[in-house]
């Protein structure tokens, strides 16, 4: 489990990385909105993306709750399970 | 540490519009001429971003209308229809809207973003799915955080994205209720309603349409986008607005389903709030009748839009996607959007700025709406005052115009 966390830790880093200039770092810790100067409108635009690669979606409640890129692997987790 | 800490970030964005001139969230007019002209800093403007799509603000029927319903039934109503009780004003209007719908029922709201609030709120409970498009006004957002159900966003304008979400739902229960709007007062753009009302009815939910902008405007009668591309039938509930071709205030929802009526004691936004008072009924009946019977003026806003829409096109700006009465000249610049617009309202055109995050795709928007009370002469001079201020600025440079310009005589 501990594996599959990461692993969808890494798809999600992949998605951002082609969202922001080369050469921002983005980890686990990264907060989407704060660190990569996404406005609220951003945030939800790239959410979307991780929907649509992940092939689920996920609710705005829950989009609220993220902050980090850690945050967001957990939700897309959860939902992952749900949809298992 | 300030209770209003928390707006710093906000703050600061406010405080630094401020430097360029004019604040765009603090604009006063001194005095309203009529649908096309006030007086801003004691200096004639003409204004092209009012959503007065039909200019009835000052139509003389509406007007006097209005004005002997004060005399007739008061100010206020004082209280709210489920305590106060409903005034033959209420039920006359609620029986003309459905009527012009040619619903089974309309219900009235005290502001429009009440009716989309409390329809949507109300309608969709807990164990429902509410898809809206990402793009949806503020409204529709906020009667998503007020409802129980589960909120999914589609891509703005995409069928094919809507089904795909929809089809994940498969299997769960509940119901499933789609947002979108006729036009959208950003771009000006229109929803591709004949494709969602496709997916609609192939994947089993209910439609909801806010036609705010394009009551008035769109449609042989005036009906909106749905009636324009031949789909009312799969809307299952159209929601609107006064406060635009109607010239006053107010909301309504319509609908053919039988038990529509329970909102009447289920929705909040419309039992916990005061009703529409005598006035606004009044002249809201009269200039409905005057669309009702009158199609001219939703040719003439069509047309005077089209006019804007090229005239700038020519020049060279860059666009929203359709020629509507929603204009929006888009800028990626957002200081440049900023100066743009001041030096727009010096130059005597007023219109709206928008900026990042109430706009699409993170852009700023010169957006202008256009009224079937303008004159092709106004239609004329504003192109050319934001043609050449845009020239001045920056904004646009010689390779942007599309055609010569003729030679000035």
């Amino acid at each position: 489990m501990a594996n599959q966390i990461e692993n969808i830790e890494a798809e999600i880093v992949g998605v951002v990385q082609a969202r922001i200039p080369a050469g921002v770092k983005v980890s686990a810790q990264t907060r989407i909105a704060r660190d990569l100067g996404l406005d609220s409108v951003a945030v939800m635009d790239f959410v979307m993306d991780i929907e649509d690669h992940f092939d689920i979606s996920i609710p705005l409640d829950r989009v609220a709750e993220v902050e980090t890129v850690e945050d967001l692997s957990r939700a897309v987790e959860a939902l992952l399970k749900e949809k298992a | 540490m300030s209770i209003f800490s928390k707006f710093d970030d906000i703050r600061a964005a406010y405080d630094a519009l401020d430097k360029n001139g004019r604040n765009p969230f603090d604009i006063r007019f001194e005095k309203i001429i009529s649908p096309t002209e006030a007086i801003l800093d004691g200096r004639r403007i003409l204004l092209f971003g009012t959503n007065n799509y039909l200019g009835l603000t000052f139509d003389p029927t509406c007007v006097e209308a209005s004005v002997n319903a004060i005399y007739e039934a008061g100010t206020g109503t004082t209280g709210s229809r489920i305590a106060n009780g409903t005034y033959a004003g209420h039920t006359f209007l609620e029986q003309q809207i459905a009527k012009y719908y040619g619903r089974r029922s309309a219900m009235v709201f005290t502001t429009g973003y009440q009716a989309n609030l409390g329809l949507i709120s109300t309608l969709a409970g807990r164990g429902d799915h509410l898809l809206i498009d990402a793009d949806s006004h503020a409204s529709i957002y906020d009667a998503c955080k007020l409802s129980s159900a589960e909120i999914i966003r589609f891509r703005h304008n995409d069928p094919k994205d809507l089904a795909r979400r929809l089809r994940r739902l498969e299997g769960l229960p509940g119901s499933r209720i789609v947002v979108t709007e006729g036009l959208f007062s950003m771009l000006g753009d229109t929803a591709p309603l004949r494709e969602i009302a496709a997916v609609k009815r192939e994947m089993g939910a209910y439609l909801i349409v806010d036609e705010a902008h394009s009551m008035g405007v769109l449609g042989k009668n005036g009906r909106g986008l749905a009636e324009a591309v031949g789909v009312e039938a799969d809307v299952d509930f159209v929601v609107g607005t006064f406060s635009k071709s109607l010239g006053a205030i107010g909301g309504f929802a319509v609908s053919d389903l039988p038990d529509f009526d329970m909102l009447r004691v289920t929705c909040r936004p419309y039992m916990f709030t005061a009703s529409l008072p005598p006035a606004i009924i009044a002249s809201v009946t009269a200039s409905l009748k005057r669309i009702a019977t009158d199609n001219l003026l939703g040719a003439r806003v069509l047309a005077n839009g089209r006019r804007l829409y090229h005239g700038l096109a020519r020049a060279g700006f860059e666009l929203g996607p359709e020629p509507n009465p929603i204009v929006a000249i888009k800028i990626s610049d957002r200081e440049l959007a900023i100066k743009f617009w001041n030096a727009l309202i010096a130059g005597g055109v007023y219109l709206n700025l928008a900026l990042p995050p109430a706009t699409p795709g993170s852009q700023s928007l010169i957006r202008s709406s256009v009224s079937a009370a303008h004159t092709e002469a106004q239609i004329d001079r504003a192109v050319q005052i934001m043609t050449d201020t845009g020239y001045r600025l920056g904004v646009l440079t010689e390779s942007d115009a599309r055609i010569a310009m003729p030679a000035a005589e």
